[in-house]
């Protein structure tokens, strides 16, 4: 399965939107947060898990994707939100803690939850894997059309969650599709170290369940084995496992020292940086010209300054709103 | 004392140390968790630790919190002496049986023959933003269950203390440390958290409050970093002429409800301040073990100051809002005295 033009386009549009977004937001981090770096300051407080280098994963996945079919992203979960529609003012909004965020500030990055696509997130490892099933077996109960994909991170194959949901989905046949996104760390612990298979495709035959290994970070490459997955899931067939290579070009949280990683690791991934050689491709490949490029470009860092304009310029939430919202 | 006993800790460099020391004396001692190793955890409490006890002791985990806290139940049945960490209180979620229905309820079901000398290390707390899954302090849900003793220090010696008597203890402890308390830079941090603490082996019993200022006109009670806004409050109180009294728990299980009781009967007036949720937990058993002792002690009704009974939100001026503070402690106690 090969994306059409259109969708190599799309494709990267939305790896760019996703890339200058995380490079804002890096910026901004800091505001109020030098010379003494403390966590609680500036416009965005808290911790902050930025997505560089992953965005391939988001846009081969969500290339297949409509606004009914459901995602659940992890705590690292701004590319997959792009990629799935969420809406940029209100997300960036949310993560400044704004009125106009998607929940008013009440949840902030780790917490995005858009309704309007069918995406939610949840900053406990693992933990999206169950909502994932369950809206996938929504689906089929209901006789709806809809396949559920949950994004997590390699480490959270480790997890109780991990085993329970795969199976449960595999013995319902859910329409449903787990995406792993090996950027080989878990914070300071190498896949490695704490996983002992190196890859966990290989998992999927202990659920009866076809189980895939997407090497490259190679959002074309993914696009093909994912479509696979949903197309089988779409027809009734139930659940796929795949892992997907990919790499965080930043640390595992802004302040992070990455001392745990080898020396060289970093300059060798940048080299790698997947949107660089998407954008390379396009043109060898005569998807698209330069021009053509220059203006998805310009439009993306566009659309992120104006997310950002309306993020800075919307009202803090009132603080007795903590109060509300608690109940339906 | 010796020069040495002037230096200040941390709670996180205190933590470690007490850990190095016990594992230097006993080989049985040794660590699990996320992020222990090499990065020293997230909070500091094992920095150093891998560097001198090596891969073996020291155990980076994978993301299997179920796994590594059995397994520290089964290590400690089987003579071993583990401290695990769950690197965030609000993750016992995913873990939670292991915690209550295996390491807290084991010792009882062999009659108390059995030994399960660990303990269960997590950080508590919020105040920086971190939403509602990272911000939770939860001492009243681990502190109901029955089998655990838990323990919350609010400064670096008592810190140093407790984990040292919760290592040597055959029972299973719980030690929750505040973020705000732990000295990471990157957090801010309370300066009144890092105080002098010995060099050489020391406990603290568990199961023992200190007052740590005297008073007779109201009783502060509180635990962590609580304890800090109570200790400002009682400063501006005494700018009043209010001599506070104020009551460091230290420990939660078991509660020194004689020191809570013998103060209060002193000065009739209670205040507990606590960042776990305001229902069912810490405030009100501090309260109830007043008044169901001796009502009559009390000149005014008991206030407590405590995180509403809501999920902790991103946005600063939420939070803040829902937090206890001195502001509040000052306006409950202006409450209690007009009343
Ligand atoms: C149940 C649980 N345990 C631990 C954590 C702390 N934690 C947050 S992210 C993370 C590492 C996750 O690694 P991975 O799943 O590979 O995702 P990545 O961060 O690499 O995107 C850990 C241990 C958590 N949020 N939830």
């Amino acid at each position: 399965m090969q994306p059409s033009r259109e969708q190599k386009l799309w494709m990267y549009e939305h790896m760019v939107l996703s890339r200058r977004c995380e490079e804002q937001i890096a910026k901004i981090y800091f505001e109020g947060k030098t010379p003494v770096f403390n966590m609680a300051n500036g416009p965005i407080p808290g911790e902050m898990h930025l997505s560089d280098g992953q965005e391939p994963v988001a846009v081969g996945v969500c290339a297949h994707l409509d606004a009914e079919d459901i995602v659940t992203a992890t705590h690292r979960p701004h590319h997959q939100a792009i990629a799935k529609g969420v809406d940029l003012n209100k997300m960036m909004a949310e993560i400044f803690g704004k009125s106009t965020g998607l929940s008013g500030g009440r949840g902030g990055h780790m917490h995005l939850f858009d309704p309007a696509v069918n995406f939610g997130c949840s900053g406990i490892v693992g933990q999206g894997l169950g909502p994932a099933v369950g809206a996938a077996l929504s689906r089929k109960m209901q006789g709806k059309p809809g396949v559920a994909v949950a994004f997590i991170g390699e480490g959270a194959s480790n997890q109780g969650a991990f085993h329970e949901a795969m199976n449960l989905a595999a013995v319902w046949k859910v329409p449903f599709i787990c995406v792993i996104e090996d950027n080989a760390w878990g914070i300071s612990v190498s896949k490695r170290a704490s996983t002992s298979v190196p890859r966990n495709d290989v998992r999927g035959a202990s659920y009866g369940i076809p189980g895939h290994y997407v090497e490259g970070n190679d959002p074309y490459r993914i696009y093909d084995v994912v479509g696979e997955a949903i197309a089988r899931a779409r027809a009734g067939e139930g659940p796929s496992l795949i892992e997907v290579e990919t790499f965080r070009l930043a640390g595992h949280f802004m302040g992070d020292a990455e001392a745990y990683r080898p020396k060289g690791e970093k300059d060798a991934l940048l080299e790698r940086d997947p949107i660089p050689k998407m954008r390379s491709r396009l043109i060898e490949d005569g998807d698209a010209s330069e021009d053509e490029l220059n203006s998805i470009e310009k439009k993306a860092e566009e659309r992120i300054a104006e997310a950002i304009k309306f993020a800075r310029e919307s009202a803090d939430p009132r603080p007795e709103d903590a109060l509300t919202a608690v109940f339906a | 004392m010796t020069e040495s006993n002037d230096r200040k800790l941390t709670i996180a460099r205190a933590m470690a140390e007490s850990v190095a020391q016990e594992m230097r004396a006993d080989e049985r001692v040794f660590v699990m968790g996320e992020d222990i190793g090499a990065l020293g955890g997230v909070y500091g409490n094992t920095r150093g630790l891998l560097e001198e006890f090596g891969d073996e002791r020291i155990r980076d985990t994978p993301i299997s919190e179920t796994a590594f806290i059995g397994a520290a139940v089964g290590a400690a049945q089987d003579g071993m002496r583990p401290v695990v960490e769950l690197m965030f209180v609000d993750f016992f979620g995913v873990c939670f049986d292991a915690i209550y229905n295996l390491m807290a309820k084991n010792i009882y079901f062999y009659g108390g023959s059995l030994k399960v000398p660990m303990v269960l290390m997590t950080s508590t707390g919020g105040g920086y933003s971190d939403g509602g899954q990272h911000s939770q302090c939860l001492y009243g849900t681990f502190a109901h269950l029955p089998g655990m003793k838990v323990v919350a220090p609010s400064n670096a010696y008592d810190a140093k203390g407790l984990m040292t008597a919760a290592i040597r203890d055959d029972s299973p402890v719980v030690f929750m440390y505040h973020k705000r308390l732990q000295g990471m830079g990157w957090l801010g941090t309370e300066a009144g958290a890092t105080v002098k603490t010995p060099e050489e082996s020391y406990t603290v019993e568990i199961g023992k409050a200190a007052v740590v200022r005297e008073g007779a006109d109201v009783t502060i009670v509180s635990l962590g970093l609580g304890v800090h806004h109570a200790l400002k409050a009682a400063e501006q109180l005494s700018q009043e002429g209010t001599d506070a009294e104020v009551i460091d728990l230290r420990s939660l299980v078991p509660l020194d409800r004689e020191t809570i009781r013998k103060s209060v009967a002193k000065t009739g007036r209670l205040i507990v301040v606590d960042e776990d949720y305001h229902s069912y937990g810490v405030s009100g058993e501090v309260i109830a073990s007043v008044v169901e002792h001796d009502v009559s002690v009390l000149k005014a009704s008991p206030a407590r100051v405590a995180y509403p009974d809501v999920p902790i939100p991103f946005e600063r001026g939420m939070e803040q809002f829902c937090l206890p503070n001195v502001e509040k402690i000052l306006a409950a106690y202006q409450e209690m005295k007009s009343a």
